[in-house]
């Protein structure tokens, strides 16, 4: 008979993570994506996706957003346990780089977990509070969280529309601030967010107060104001 | 184990092996100052005049016509801002499309910043320069026109000879009026090792080309400057180069690059007929087995190596992380990726709208791909399609699509 000598057993090197195993680099620019570990498993194994929006029933709130920094868009379904006034469930779809699908997918998670988050509780999630938990973003990516919270309130909006709750629904008014180039409050927050965040890239970018000096104090602040809200 | 599928040859290849052999002497051994008298100066002084005839030989010319530069970004910018500075009017004007490398754009971007005029040319849905657009942006003050060879992210060859041709009838009428001559710059960065670079066959009078894209070294370039163009030095220093590129000469990696354009040049014919059939076989694949997919660029007029391919509904970053897990490696047009989140302007150009270029995929091919890699390729490509097409919201109507491209404006337009 044939004996079988059992090989000695290799010490198998630790699993390398996926952070080292997927990586990726701008087309043109210094700084890496290295995506944090979290991001990447939401990214590759994302939590609470919709896979075919013509089967999604029986939600209480819909809503949906798109980014003017790079065109992506985003759906966001929610289900309400109304005695509670809590969140039950979000589902999603989103069209966007690996930060949007991550972000979006942590947001599900977070507005799920532990029986569900309060609607009020969840209308106040700040971009950063999925950021962090998703171990942070490169800092060209923050605009794609923002799309989340965005969709989520949007959802819930459409929730007290159609559940006759009128006077909790949240209305992102925009200010004017430039009247010559047209340019309102959102259009620095999102500049901002694009990465533009000296007088000069907003400018370069929106055209405010270029043919409007008077206004380039408040511009000025707004940047300030914005830059500490999402990079301070 | 895990496959490694390099398809961004556009973006860099890997240095040649026996380029760096070629240029591993001129380190330590042979490290002398090619203006120095004694002999160690003088090797590396006939190691650069050997690097300038094998480049001249390809392009047809003399070698003093050749300056090494530090890479083909480098190699634009002298040629058009120093033609810009020599001809001395204010404003000056110079031409190019709305279809070049950054590096072309945002020279002419700066010395429109500093007062002088720039025309952007557009091109048409296939990528191909309006020809008849470029001569009706001629004006008494135009000292320049610049238009690629070929373009980086779709393939498409422009017909420079053509222009070439063209170009040099009309510098002869402006003679007779005592205008200025139009000089033709062409950025042959990405045409190198696949076309025919004969300066004298297209009628050209400066061009670019670098180093990395030829398996060669980076941050080596060189400028053609045909003899009797006026141009000014950006970079002043101890007068080498013939005066128009000042510091000590790149020694090896001037020689890699000549012998890395060598190499290239006599594998240019095998590769090109080898690489065309692996390319119109995966566009073809693409197109027929995932719907919604769109070929960027020129059927026929494109570099042997370029597959450029809109994925409709889908975004590129997500699909490239997808390819990178396993293991192949890409490029895409989507904002995402871009620096200033702007999606690409070269799908722009030609007519496509954002959505186009955020599915856009770019496979560029080389020395080292086989029809297997591609086989891996469009094996494991429709699934993932499939499950980024599952988790977007998107759909673009592909009639509406169609329709947006052919009602694109094309005009001409100030940078
Ligand atoms: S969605 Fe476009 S950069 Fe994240």
């Amino acid at each position: 008979m044939l004996t079988y000598k059992k090989p000695k057993k290799k010490k198998t090197p630790a699993k390398k993570s996926l952070a080292t195993q997927v990586d990726i680099v701008p087309k043109k620019g210094e700084e890496s994506w290295l995506y944090s570990d979290i991001v990447k498993e939401h990214f590759f194994t994302p939590k609470n996706l919709v896979m075919d929006a013509s089967k999604v029933k029986d939600y209480d709130g819909l809503g949906m957003v798109g980014s003017p920094a790079c065109g992506d868009m985003m759906k966001v379904w929610v289900w309400i346990d109304k005695k509670n006034d809590k969140i039950k469930k979000m589902q999603w779809q989103t069209f966007g780089c690996a930060s949007a699908i991550g972000a979006t997918s942590m947001l599900s998670v977070m507005v799920s977990e532990n029986g569900g988050m309060p609607i009020e509780q969840a209308l106040k999630i700040r971009p950063q509070d999925i950021t962090s938990r998703l171990g942070g973003l490169p800092t060209r990516k923050i605009h794609c969280s923002v799309l989340g919270d965005k969709a989520l309130r949007s959802a819930l909006n459409n929730y007290f529309l159609k559940s006759k709750q009128k006077n909790r629904i949240v209305e992102e008014h925009a200010r004017m601030i430039d009247k010559i180039a047209q340019v309102t409050d959102h259009d620095i927050e999102e500049a901002v967010l694009e990465g533009a965040i000296t007088l000069e890239a907003i400018q370069k970018k929106t055209k405010a107060g270029v043919g409007n000096p008077e206004v380039m104090p408040e511009v000025e602040q707004l940047i300030k104001f914005y830059r500490e809200k999402y990079f301070g | 184990m895990k496959k490694n599928i390099y398809l961004d040859h556009a973006a860099t290849t890997p240095t040649d092996i026996k380029v760096v052999k070629a240029m591993e002497p001129y380190w330590t051994r042979e490290f002398g100052n090619p203006s120095a008298l004694y002999s160690l100066g003088q090797k590396a002084k006939h190691a650069l005049d050997d690097s300038r005839q094998i480049v001249a030989k390809i392009f047809n010319c003399q070698p003093e016509e050749i300056i090494f530069t530090g890479g083909g970004t480098e190699s634009i910018n002298l040629a058009i801002k120093g033609v810009v500075l020599a001809s001395n009017l204010k404003p000056a004007h110079i031409i190019t499309s709305n279809f070049e490398h950054h590096a072309v754009l945002n020279a002419a971007q700066t010395l429109k910043n500093q007062g002088h005029e720039v025309s952007l040319v557009p091109v048409d849905a296939e990528g191909l320069i309006m020809v008849d657009k470029l001569w009706s942006a001629i004006k008494k003050n135009t000292v320049l026109i610049s238009i690629m060879t070929a373009n980086n992210e779709v393939g498409t060859i422009q017909p420079i000879q053509e222009i070439g041709a063209k170009l040099k009838k009309i510098n002869q009428e402006r003679k007779a009026k005592k205008l200025p001559a139009i000089y033709l710059h062409t950025d042959a960065c990405q045409a190198a090792g696949a076309l025919d670079l004969n300066v004298e066959k297209l009628h050209i009078d400066l061009m670019t080309i670098n180093g990395s894209k030829i398996y060669g070294p980076k941050g080596v370039g060189v400028l053609y400057i045909k003899r009797g163009t006026v141009l000014q030095a950006l970079i002043d220093g101890g007068g080498q180069e013939k005066n128009w590129r000042s510091g000590t000469e790149n020694v090896p990696g001037i020689v890699g690059l000549a012998t890395a354009l060598k190499i290239a040049d006599s594998k240019k014919e095998s590769e090109n007929k080898r690489l065309t059939i692996l390319r119109d076989w995966l566009i073809k694949k693409i197109l027929t087995t995932i719907p919604k997919t769109l070929l960027n660029g020129h059927a026929q007029k494109r570099l042997p190596n370029n597959i450029n391919i809109s994925i409709l509904d889908i975004e590129g970053e997500a699909l490239l992380l997808y390819l990178d897990a396993i293991g192949i490696q890409a490029s895409t047009g989507s904002a995402c990726t871009a620096q200033d989140l702007e999606p690409s302007h070269v799908i722009r150009a030609l007519g496509r709208p954002y959505e186009a270029a955020h599915g856009s995929l770019r496979l560029t091919l080389g020395r080292s791909t086989t029809k297997n890699d591609l086989i891996y390729l469009t094996k494991k490509l429709p699934s993932i399609v499939k499950k980024l097409r599952q988790t977007s919201p998107v759909s673009v109507n592909m009639d509406t699509l169609h329709s947006s491209i052919k009602k694109y404006p094309r005009e001409i337009t100030s940078a």
